[in-house]
C-alpha cells in the first residue's frame, strides 16, 4: 500500500494497478490514429477565418500544384450528407451546423474544405495554399455583444426538463432576515484532451470501419450510418483507448461522416488528425455562463429562500444548455425556491458537455453565494452547510439514497486543519504572502444507463469479458476486470477485458459519470448468470442440473437469490456435471426506472440515462467537501495554491488506486477552472484567440504541489447492483468556488467572474 | 510545412556560405529563404504554422563542438551561441557569479525546451502574438508589412506597453535577453566576409515603422557567442506569470547591483514581458547610483522605469504590475547575501 494505492476501507475493492498500465507506459497501447492503414490518403482540414457570412469562391490552383495532392473537397463537390439531429435533442451529433453543405458560414473555424494527399505534409502544405474568398458579416460573439437573443431553455431542448421551483420565493425573500444577491460568470473553456480529434475511415465493400477516439462507439456508429444513409450494422467503430475526452468525444462531430464519405469516394482509407487549434472549433466546448443567485436566510443561517437564474451561450443553430439548476435547487433544505435557465444565442460553434457539465459552472455560483452568506452571518462556512443539510431534496421531497456530505466536511476539515483558520478575512499572513482557506460542497448525480455484456468462463478459470465500454483514462478496463474477477472468484490476471469496439455488446456513453455503475452492474448480472448455472450444476437435485444444462449458452436467465453472494462453487464438479468446457453468457441490464424502450434505444446508440434528481421516488448523488489554501503575494498579486484537499463519499469504490487518480485529476482541473483555463475571444470576430496548449493555460506540476484525496466508506444499496455512484466528475465540482472563497478569506475581495487573474486583485 | 532543402555543414565558414547563398539585403533576416537551424524550438513551430516559409535550412548543430563553450576566464564570461539553455542554467560558476543569467534561463520554457534550445536561438525567438502566429489573420505588420495590426484592437492582454509603435505592440517574449542587455553584454557575429562585435542592446530593433525587421543582423550572419565583462554576483531575475512554470512573463525584471558600504555604485535594470524588445530602463537605473537603497527609492525607480509606458485595452495592468515587479526585484537583489 502507498499513497498512490491507498489501503481499501470497507466497501472498497483492491487497489490494483491499471489493467492497461504497462501497455500505456510502454507505448504499446494503440490509439485511433496509431492504427496502420493500407495505402491511406491523408486529410487536412481547411477551416473558416470568419464566423459569419458566405464563401464567394475558392482559388484552388496553387493548392492543386502541390505534389501528392489527390483531391480537394469543398461544398461545391462534397456528397450531400443526411441531416443529423442534436445529441441533446435525442439524435447523435454535437452540432447541426453541417459543414460542406452550402456556401454559408455559421461559426469561426467551420470546415470549408478537406485536402487529401499522399502524405500528411503535402496535405498540410496544400491546405495553407487553399484561398477562400468570403463575404463576411459582423458576428455576435458573447454576452453583451449586439445581436444576441435569449429565451428559456425549457421547450427548446429535450434534455432540459424543468426549471425547479417550490413554495413562494418572492415573498420569502422579501421578508428574509439576511439576504445575498450576487452575479457570477464562468468563461468559455475547451476540453483539450491530449489525443487530438482523429478519424480514420476504411471501407471494405459496403462495410465501414472507423478508428476514432469516442466516448460512445454505439452512438457514433449509428450516427454515421444515419448520415451516410447505410445500415448501422455495416459500420464498426474501434477505439481500444481514448487519450482523454472530458465530454468532447461523447457525441458524433460532423467530421466523421465527411471523412467516411470521402473515403468511399476515393476508394481508399482516409486518415484525419485535426490540429490542436482546429479542435477548438470542429468539436464542442464549455460555453460561458452567467448567473444570478439570491439567498435569503434566518439569522441563525437557515435558508428560507433561494433563487438561481442562469444564462448560457449557444450557437445560432442549436439550443444547447447544461442547465445546472436541477442540482443547485436541491442541495440544501429550503422551503421557497425558484429557478430559470435561458439560452443566449451567438454566432459560435455549438457548445457541449465538459467534465461535470452543469455542476462546474452552476455549483460555482451556489457555493460562492453560500460562502458570501456565511460571512454575512459571521458563521463558519461548514456550519452553514450543516444547518442546511438535508436527507430530503426540497423540490419533490424525495429522499437521498445516501448523503455523506457532512461526514466529508468533518473528515476533510480535520485533515486539512480547518480549525487553524481565523474567521476574519485578511487575517492570516506568512511573510509576503496573504493566506486564505476556502471550502465548498462537491456533488454529482448518480446516473446509470442500460448496457449489455458477454462473459465467458473457461474450465481453466480464464475469463473473457466483452462490453463496448470506453477506456478514456477512467480505468474502465481495470474496474470491469476487477468486478468479473470478484464475482467469478478468479485472480484478476486470468481476466481479459474487451471494450472500445461497437461490435461488442452495447454500453452507454462514458459520460455523466455513469460508466462504472452501468458497465459493472451489467457485468455483475452476467457473472451471476454464470454462477447460477454452476451453482445449480453442483446441487444434488438432478432436475436442477438438467435445467442448468438447458440454459448453458442461452441468453439471460433470472438470477436466483441462492446463486448470488459469495458462496463458493466447486468449478471442477460443476463443469463435470454440465459436460462442457466453457460457459458463455450474454445479458442486458437496465437500471430501475429506465423507460420501456431502453434496450431498443441502447441498440440504436441512443442514451436513456436515469438517476440523479430525475428518479421517480428517490434522489441519488455522490458528495464531497473540498478545501483549498491560497497564498497571494502582497507585492505581485500572484495567486498560488499550495494545498488542495477533497474528501468524497461515492458509494462503492471499485479500485482505490484508479479512484484516487480520478479524484486528484478532478481537484486539479477544478482549481484550473478557477485560475487557469479560459478560452479568450476576439470580440470583433467571434474567434478563439488562445487556441493552443501554450496559451490556453493548464496547471503544471509546479502549480499543484500538494493534492490530497480522502475516500470515505459509504454503502448505498438503492442505486444499482454495483453500488457505485460514479466519480468521474465529482472531483472537479466546487473547487472553483473553494478557490474564490479562499481568495476572499485571504484578501477580503470577492471575485465572481472566472478565471481569476492577478490583475483582478486590488489589495 | 513546405518542403525545404536541408544541409549540415561542419564548419562555421561553410555554414555562413550556405546561409548567404540566397540572401537578399532587402528582405528581413527573419523572412530569409535560407534559415539557420539550431534547437529548432521556435523555427519548426513557425514553419508548421506557415508563418516562416524558408526553402532551405542550414543545420548549424555540428558547430556545437566549438560554439557551445562556456568560459569564465579573467573575470569575464563568454557564452557560445550553441550552448543549450539547460547546460548554462545548471553551470555552478554562472549560478554563483551571474545569478541573473542562470535564473533567467532556468525560469524560461520547460525542461524539454531548455534541453534543446540554444542561447543564440533563444535571443532571436519571435513574438507569441496570436495575430502574428495565426496566418488566418490578414492584418499583421510584422508578417505582412503594411497590412495593419490585428492586436491593437484585439485581445492584447499579453502585449507590450513599452517600445510600441502605431504599427506593432507585440511583446518580445524572452527572458535571457533581459540578463544580457542588463549586463552590457556584447554579441559576436560572423558573416560571409568578416566577424563583428556589437553591443547586445543594438541587436534588436524596436518595431517603429518596420516591425518586420526585428534585429540588426545582416542576411547570412550568425551569432557565435555572447560576452559579459566583470562578475555580477548581486544580480537576480524576477519573473511573474500566470502559472508557476512553462509560461512567458507577464512582467519580469533583470537586476544587477554593485553595492559598496551600503551605497549603490552601479545598477542595471532590464524589463521583460512588457516591451517590444529586450528593454533597458536606463533612466531608472540612474536614480539608484550613489544612493542608499530603501523602499521610497525602490518606488521612485519603479515609477521611472514605466514613465513612458502606454497600455492597450487588456494589458494596462502591466504598468502597475511592472512597477511592483521592479520594486520587488530590487529588494531581492539588495537583500542578497554574497
Amino acid at each position: 500500500m502507498s499513497t498512490a494505492a491507498p489501503e481499501p476501507k470497507a466497501n472498497m475493492g483492491q487497489p490494483i494497478p491499471r489493467y492497461d498500465a504497462v501497455a500505456k507506459v510502454t507505448g504499446k497501447a494503440q490509439y485511433g490514429a496509431d492504427v496502420a492503414l493500407v495505402n491511406p490518403v491523408y486529410a487536412y482540414l481547411v477551416t473558416s477565418s470568419i464566423a459569419k457570412g458566405r464563401i464567394d469562391s475558392f482559388d484552388l490552383a496553387d493548392a492543386k500544384t502541390v505534389r501528392g495532392v489527390v483531391d480537394i473537397v469543398t461544398h461545391e463537390n462534397a456528397e450531400k450528407l443526411k441531416e443529423a439531429k442534436l445529441f441533446s435533442n435525442g439524435g447523435y451529433t454535437s452540432s447541426t451546423i453541417q459543414p460542406l453543405k452550402s456556401a454559408d458560414i455559421a461559426q469561426d473555424g467551420e470546415i470549408v474544405a478537406v485536402v487529401l494527399a499522399e502524405t500528411f505534409e503535402a496535405a498540410r502544405q496544400a491546405a495553407y495554399a487553399v484561398k477562400v474568398n468570403y463575404t463576411a458579416a459582423v458576428p455576435t460573439t458573447t454576452f453583451g455583444s449586439p445581436g444576441t437573443t435569449s429565451a428559456p431553455a425549457k421547450g427548446q431542448l429535450a434534455q432540459f426538463k424543468e426549471d425547479p421551483k417550490v413554495g413562494d420565493f418572492a415573498k420569502a425573500f422579501e421578508s428574509a432576515e439576511v439576504k445575498i444577491t450576487a452575479e457570477y460568470g464562468t468563461p468559455a473553456q475547451h476540453h483539450n484532451p491530449m489525443e487530438l480529434f482523429a478519424t480514420s475511415c476504411v471501407w471494405n465493400g459496403d462495410s465501414l470501419t472507423i478508428y476514432e477516439p469516442s466516448q460512445y462507439v454505439h452512438g457514433l456508429k449509428n450516427g454515421v450510418a444515419e448520415q451516410l444513409g447505410i445500415d448501422a450494422d455495416r459500420v464498426r467503430v474501434i477505439n481500444s483507448y481514448v487519450g482523454g475526452a472530458f465530454g468532447s468525444k461523447g457525441s458524433m462531430t460532423p467530421r466523421t461522416a465527411i471523412i467516411a464519405s470521402i473515403a468511399r469516394r476515393l476508394g481508399r482509407p482516409v486518415k484525419l488528425v485535426a490540429t490542436r487549434d482546429q479542435g477548438f472549433t470542429i468539436a464542442t466546448f464549455r460555453a460561458e455562463t452567467r448567473h444570478q443567485v439570491k439567498l435569503g436566510a434566518t439569522r441563525d443561517g437557515k435558508l428560507t429562500s433561494l433563487r438561481h437564474e442562469g444564462w448560457e451561450i449557444s450557437s445560432r443553430a442549436d439550443p444547447y444548455a447544461v442547465g445546472g439548476t436541477k442540482t443547485t435547487t436541491r442541495m440544501y433544505e429550503c422551503p421557497n425556491i425558484d429557478s430559470l435557465v435561458s439560452i443566449v444565442r451567438a454566432d459560435r460553434n455549438t457548445p457541449g458537455f465538459m467534465r461535470a457539465p452543469p455542476e462546474v459552472p452552476y455549483m460555482f455560483a451556489l457555493e460562492s453565494a453560500m460562502d458570501e452568506l456565511a460571512y454575512e452571518l459571521k458563521m463558519d462556512p461548514i456550519e452553514l452547510r450543516r444547518v442546511n443539510d438535508t436527507m430530503k431534496e426540497p423540490i419533490k421531497g424525495n429522499t437521498y439514497t445516501s448523503r455523506s456530505l457532512m461526514a466529508c466536511f468533518d473528515e476533510g476539515a480535520k485533515v486539512f486543519g480547518w480549525s487553524q483558520r481565523k474567521a476574519e478575512p485578511k487575517s492570516m499572513t506568512d511573510g509576503d504572502w496573504l493566506v486564505g482557506y476556502g471550502c465548498a460542497t462537491s456533488c454529482y448525480p448518480t446516473q446509470m444507463a442500460p448496457a449489455a455484456a458477454r462473459v465467458r468462463l473457461q474450465r481453466d478459470g480464464h475469463v473473457k469479458v466483452q462490453i463496448a465500454g470506453h477506456e478514456i483514462g477512467n480505468g474502465a478496463y481495470t474496474v470491469i476486470g476487477l468486478v468479473a474477477a470478484e464475482r467469478l472468484g478468479v485472480p484478476i490476471d486470468k481476466v481479459s477485458v474487451f471494450i472500445g469496439d461497437s461490435d461488442l455488446p452495447p454500453a452507454p456513453v462514458a459520460g455523466g459519470s455513469n460508466s462504472t455503475a452501468s458497465t459493472c452492474s451489467t457485468v455483475i448480472m452476467v457473472c451471476e448468470q454464470i454462477r447460477q448455472k454452476l451453482f445449480k450444476a453442483t446441487m444434488p437435485d438432478e432436475t436442477l442440473i438438467d435445467k442448468a444444462k438447458e440454459t448453458v449458452g442461452v441468453g439471460q436467465t433470472p438470477v436466483t437469490r441462492a446463486a448470488k453472494g459469495d458462496r463458493q462453487i466447486d468449478y471442477e464438479r460443476a463443469f463435470d456435471a454440465l459436460g462442457v468446457s466453457v460457459i458463455e453468457e450474454y445479458g442486458e441490464w437496465k437500471p430501475d426506472g429506465a423507460p420501456m424502450d431502453a434496450f431498443r434505444a441502447m441498440n440504436k446508440g441512443q442514451m436513456r440515462m436515469v438517476g440523479g434528481p430525475e428518479m421517480k421516488d428517490k434522489i441519488a448523488y455522490a458528495f464531497g467537501a473540498e478545501f483549498v489554501e491560497v497564498r497571494i503575494n502582497r507585492w505581485t498579486h500572484e495567486i498560488t495554491v499550495p494545498r488542495l484537499l477533497g474528501a468524497f463519499a461515492a458509494g462503492r469504490i471499485m479500485n482505490p488506486t484508479t479512484a484516487r487518480s480520478q479524484l486528484m485529476g478532478g481537484l486539479i482541473w477544478g482549481m484550473s477552472s478557477a485560475l487557469h483555463e479560459a478560452t479568450e475571444l476576439d470580440e470583433r470576430y467571434a474567434r478563439y484567440v488562445n487556441d493552443n496548449l501554450a496559451d490556453y493555460l493548464l496547471p503544471v506540476n509546479a502549480d499543484v504541489p500538494s493534492v490530497e484525496v480522502i475516500m470515505l466508506t459509504e454503502q448505498d444499496d438503492h442505486i444499482n447492483p454495483a453500488g457505485v455512484k460514479g466519480i468521474g466528475e465529482l472531483g472537479n465540482v466546487g473547487t472553483n468556488a473553494a478557490v474564490c472563497n479562499a481568495i476572499f478569506h485571504a484578501t477580503g475581495q470577492r471575485l465572481r467572474k472566472l478565471p481569476i487573474r492577478l490583475e483582478q486583485l486590488d489589495i | 510545412m513546405r518542403p525545404f532543402a536541408y544541409s549540415r555543414p561542419t564548419d562555421a565558414n561553410s555554414a555562413v556560405q550556405a546561409l548567404s547563398a540566397a540572401a537578399s539585403a532587402n528582405s528581413p533576416v527573419a523572412d530569409a529563404a535560407i534559415q539557420a537551424l539550431a534547437g529548432g524550438t521556435t523555427l519548426l513551430d513557425l514553419m508548421k504554422l506557415d508563418v516562416m516559409r524558408p526553402s532551405a535550412l542550414v543545420d548549424i548543430n555540428p558547430l556545437s563542438d566549438v560554439w557551445s563553450a562556456v568560459n569564465l576566464d579573467g573575470g569575464n564570461l563568454k557564452l557560445g551561441a550553441l550552448a543549450r539553455m539547460s547546460d548554462v542554467a545548471a553551470h555552478a560558476d554562472i549560478q554563483k557569479n551571474y545569478p541573473v543569467v542562470a535564473d533567467a534561463l532556468k525560469l524560461a520554457a520547460s525542461p524539454q525546451i531548455r534541453n534543446m534550445a540554444s542561447l543564440g536561438g533563444n535571443v532571436l525567438q519571435r513574438t507569441r502574438c496570436t495575430y502574428f502566429r495565426d496566418v488566418s489573420y490578414e492584418n499583421c505588420n510584422k508578417r505582412n508589412p503594411g497590412s495593419g495590426c490585428a492586436a491593437m484592437d484585439g485581445f492584447n492582454r499579453t502585449h507590450a506597453v513599452l517600445g510600441t509603435s502605431g504599427q506593432c505592440i507585440a511583446t518580445y517574449p524572452g527572458d535571457f535577453a533581459q540578463a544580457l542587455i542588463a549586463l552590457n553584454a556584447t554579441v559576436e557575429i560572423i558573416g560571409k566576409s568578416s566577424a563583428r562585435t556589437v553591443s547586445f542592446a543594438e541587436l534588436h530593433r524596436a518595431p517603429g515603422n518596420s516591425p518586420q525587421i526585428e534585429t540588426t543582423l545582416m542576411p547570412g550572419e550568425l551569432i557565435s557567442s555572447f560576452s559579459i565583462q566583470g562578475r555580477w554576483p548581486r544580480s537576480t531575475y524576477f519573473k511573474v506569470r500566470d502559472r508557476q512554470s512553462y509560461e512567458f512573463a507577464l512582467s519580469s525584471a533583470a537586476i544587477a547591483l554593485e553595492v559598496q558600504d551600503g551605497t549603490i555604485r552601479d545598477a542595471r535594470i532590464a524589463l521583460g514581458g512588457v516591451a517590444t524588445v529586450p528593454w533597458r530602463a536606463r533612466k531608472a537605473e540612474g536614480l539608484l547610483k550613489g544612493e542608499k537603497f530603501d523602499d521610497a527609492l525602490a518606488s521612485q525607480v519603479a515609477e521611472a522605469a514605466f514613465e513612458d509606458a502606454v497600455g492597450s485595452k487588456h494589458n494596462a495592468f502591466k504598468i502597475a504590475l511592472g512597477k511592483r515587479v521592479v520594486a520587488r526585484a530590487l529588494h531581492q537583489a539588495a537583500a542578497m547575501e554574497i
